[in-house]
């Protein structure tokens, strides 16, 4: 407390010798500056705390991008670290240590600027399948105009779809559903065509691909380096859950008739994951916090444009590191929060 | 993680001015405790009760003897101040005399770039901003090497300079209002003007800026080029997409990889950036600049009036030497018995200009023997001479054309 309160006073002492105050009004001063990449509208003259809600945002998307892909691509190679199979064993093994011990930031760097910018400049773009393009800017996609007053018949249409595979193995009358569930999926394709007004290819156009919409390699590099950075300390935990479960149920899976496959997905990976929770969240706040690095490859996340930009046209340090610290905060403190429900939710009940 | 300055400040103002804070702090202890322990300060009244106790003649005598004590008083004031006459400017600057204390003057410059500053093959810095901190160390410290350059990203800039961790800044920023005011800091002199221009590769065909509508440009964040930038496509209703990096070397590798269409800085910048592309020849300016004149030089804290002066100064020394035509190779020559009163200024000869800034008198002699005068050393960093090969323009002095200009010696 003494040491908080003498830092405190200090800062305040120090910013009035500097003639410098401390407030929050800049918050709604004009940017006056260009975000490249953005979830939301954005316009010069917005003002600085849309562009923090921006760089928020793409904060997010990265984190949350990398922590899907890093728990797939971990749980994939943790499994693979225990194969059978030498070979299998040995390149999960390989690619664990390599990743794991070297820097984060370098591989970040080593994904932007010694793979994605070898990719064709716009005019030799690569034209993949499906009218996308690919090259140095990045990966062009198309975009479906959606006809208007029919966004409702959309959603119904992508729920219906995400909805199949539950509708597969679900019983009506004693009667499996089985395939008669793909009838669901191919209603939703045809409400959804329906509901399309037309798409809008990616061309060359000017100085740019016009039209569609891009994924930027800003965006590809940060999250390559955080998943894969991330995942290589997935993969441990998960070999450690999977490990930490006790023989017997194995042996014991294994008694009853079930093949290894089955034994994984029933019997070990369900007890295997509650261990791995806990190790699991301080691993997923580590990629959340790792996204301040694509600052390096001019991805506009948080830190470049909240610290980077809006700290120096304002001129107002204190203020925007503590923006910076409380959002980041919070963004890891909920982050925690949802695991420990998570946690609780599937610990074992002992009585 | 708090900004490293706000905790520790630098050389404070109170220390430096004779400690009257320090001394004062146990006076004050003893009235809190004193006003603490219940014990009333009867001083003003005691001195009231003598008064009162006094004949009228123990009271003219009292009068006579102050009246005495005020002339006496007076005239050794007067002897003082006439036998000290020549110190009544004494120079009083913290930033001055702690890097005096330190024998090194701390020094942010930028982490690489042709032109302003970049280590050569063999490790040493060189460039037009680095030879200002040396010439502002040869100033105060008698030597060029006393300096400990710290390479500044332009994000952090600012900070550092107002945390105190440097004693300048000579970082080609450029200078503007809100840096003047909002952010506290003082402009002193400009080493360099130039204006935003846009480098694009001679393929593209563009002649003129608006036909950039669409394109992307690879820029320095934490910079007013991307406020140029804003500026101008909101007057011209074009998109002009900009792709923040944290170094300019970042920038240029992106440019050339294709990333951007093109990279964008003051036309000093540009110049170093093309120079350090696979093919320079494949590269072209855009003629037409944005953002005005942009002025680039030293920039200092506030509240030191004296070290900024200084600053200034070192900067129109260099012109001043220019305009009398005193160069590194015949600096020595002229600093010998001169007639020229200019130049017999110049060298210390005649004068206390040294002294006036705070440091001796051979300042200026030595900083044009060490590092030459400014014509000088713009051929050597972006001039024609050993540089960029770029056209010294707009800083040719104002006789020739130019914006450099410079106040007189008197």
């Amino acid at each position: 407390m003494a040491a908080a309160w003498y830092l405190a006073a200090n800062a305040a002492g120090n910013l009035a010798a500097r003639h410098m105050g401390l407030g929050f009004g800049f918050l709604g001063d004009t940017a006056n500056f260009d975000i490249p990449f953005k979830l939301i509208a954005w316009d010069d003259s917005n003002s600085y705390a849309r562009a923090l809600l921006v760089c928020t945002l793409n904060t997010l998307l990265v984190s949350l991008m990398s922590i899907i892909a890093a728990t797939l691509l971990g749980l994939l190679v943790g499994i693979m670290r225990l194969s059978a199979n030498w070979l299998v064993r040995n390149i999960a093994l390989v690619f664990i240590e390599l990743v794991r011990n070297t820097p984060q930031l370098v591989q970040i760097i080593f994904w932007y600027v010694a793979v994605l910018q070898t990719l064709p400049p716009i005019r030799q773009s690569i034209a993949l399948p499906g009218g996308l393009l690919l090259n140095i800017r990045g990966l062009y996609l198309p975009i479906l105009h959606i006809r208007d007053g029919s966004t409702a018949l959309t959603w119904l249409a992508v729920a219906l779809l995400l909805a199949t595979p539950l509708l597969w193995p679900a019983r009506v009358a004693g009667r499996r559903i089985g395939a008669w569930a793909l009838l669901s999926a191919a209603g939703a394709a045809v409400a959804f065509a329906a509901t399309v007004e037309d798409v809008e290819m990616p061309a060359l156009r000017g100085f740019n691909i016009g039209g569609g919409t891009q994924i930027p390699p800003e965006l590809v590099a940060l999250w390559a380096g955080l998943t894969i950075y991330g995942s290589a300390f997935i993969a441990e935990i998960v070999r450690a859950a999977i490990m930490a479960v006790p023989n017997g149920q194995r042996e014991a899976a294994l008694g009853l008739g079930l093949h290894p496959g089955q034994v994984l997905t029933h019997v070990v990976l369900p007890q295997a994951v509650r261990i791995m929770i806990p190790p699991m969240t301080s691993q997923y706040l580590n990629i959340i916090k790792g996204s301040s690095l694509g600052a390096a490859v001019a991805y506009p996340e948080l830190f470049q444009i909240f610290a980077g930009t809006v700290l120096n046209q304002s001129g107002r340090e204190l203020e925007t590191i503590l923006i910076l610290m409380a959002i980041f905060l919070t963004i890891s403190l909920l982050t925690s929060a949802f695991m420990n429900w998570y946690n609780r939710r599937v610990a074992l009940v002992e009585r | 993680m708090l900004l490293p300055g706000i905790s520790s400040p630098p050389a404070p103002r109170v220390n430096h001015a004779g400690g009257a804070g320090l001394y004062a702090a146990p006076g004050i202890a003893l009235r809190w405790l004193t006003m603490l322990s219940g014990k009333p300060d009867d001083r003003p009244l005691r001195r009231q009760r003598d008064w009162l106790q006094m004949t009228h003649s123990e009271a003219d005598n009292m009068l006579r003897s102050c009246v005495r004590a005020v002339l006496v008083g007076g005239i050794c004031a007067g002897l003082l101040g006439w036998a000290g006459a020549p110190a009544r400017a004494e120079v009083n600057s913290p930033t001055l005399d702690a890097i005096k204390k330190r024998g090194e003057l701390i020094c942010g410059i930028d982490t690489g770039i042709p032109g302003y500053a970049f280590q050569d093959s063999s490790g040493e810095w060189q460039g037009l901003d680095v030879s200002y901190c040396r010439a502002i160390a040869d100033a105060v410290l008698g030597s060029p090497k006393k300096v400990k350059f710290i390479p500044l990203t332009a994000k952090v800039r600012f900070t550092v300079l107002k945390s105190g961790e440097i004693d300048v800044l000579i970082r080609d920023s450029e200078h503007s209002f809100k840096r003047n005011t909002d952010m506290g800091l003082e402009e002193p002199a400009v080493n360099f003007f130039t204006g935003q221009t846009f480098m694009v590769r001679k393929s593209l065909g563009v002649k003129h800026l608006k036909e950039l509508d669409g394109a992307t440009m690879c820029v320095e964040t934490g910079t007013t080029l991307e406020t140029n930038i804003a500026d101008y496509n909101r007057s011209n209703n074009i998109k002009i997409k900009t792709l923040l990096f944290e170094k300019p070397e970042e920038a240029f590798a992106a440019a050339e990889s294709g990333r951007c269409d093109g990279y964008t800085d003051d036309g000093g910048s540009v110049a170093a950036a093309r120079s350090t592309m696979k093919t320079p020849a494949d590269w072209m300016f855009i003629p037409e600049t944005i953002g005005g004149l942009q002025p680039l030089g030293p920039l200092t804290r506030q509240g030191d009036e004296a070290w900024t002066r200084l600053v200034k100064w070192v900067h129109y020394s260099m012109l001043e030497a220019e305009v009398l035509g005193i160069t590194k190779a015949n600096a020595a020559e002229k600093a010998k018995n001169p007639t020229d009163p200019d130049v017999r200024r110049f060298f210390g000869v005649e004068g206390d200009f040294g002294k006036l800034l705070g440091v001796d008198n051979g300042w200026a002699g030595r900083i044009v023997m060490d590092i030459g005068n400014y014509g000088e050393l713009y051929e050597a960093t972006f001039g024609s001479n050993g540089g960029l090969g770029l056209p010294r323009g707009m800083n040719n002095l104002f006789s020739n054309g130019g914006l450099q200009t410079l106040p007189t010696w008197h």
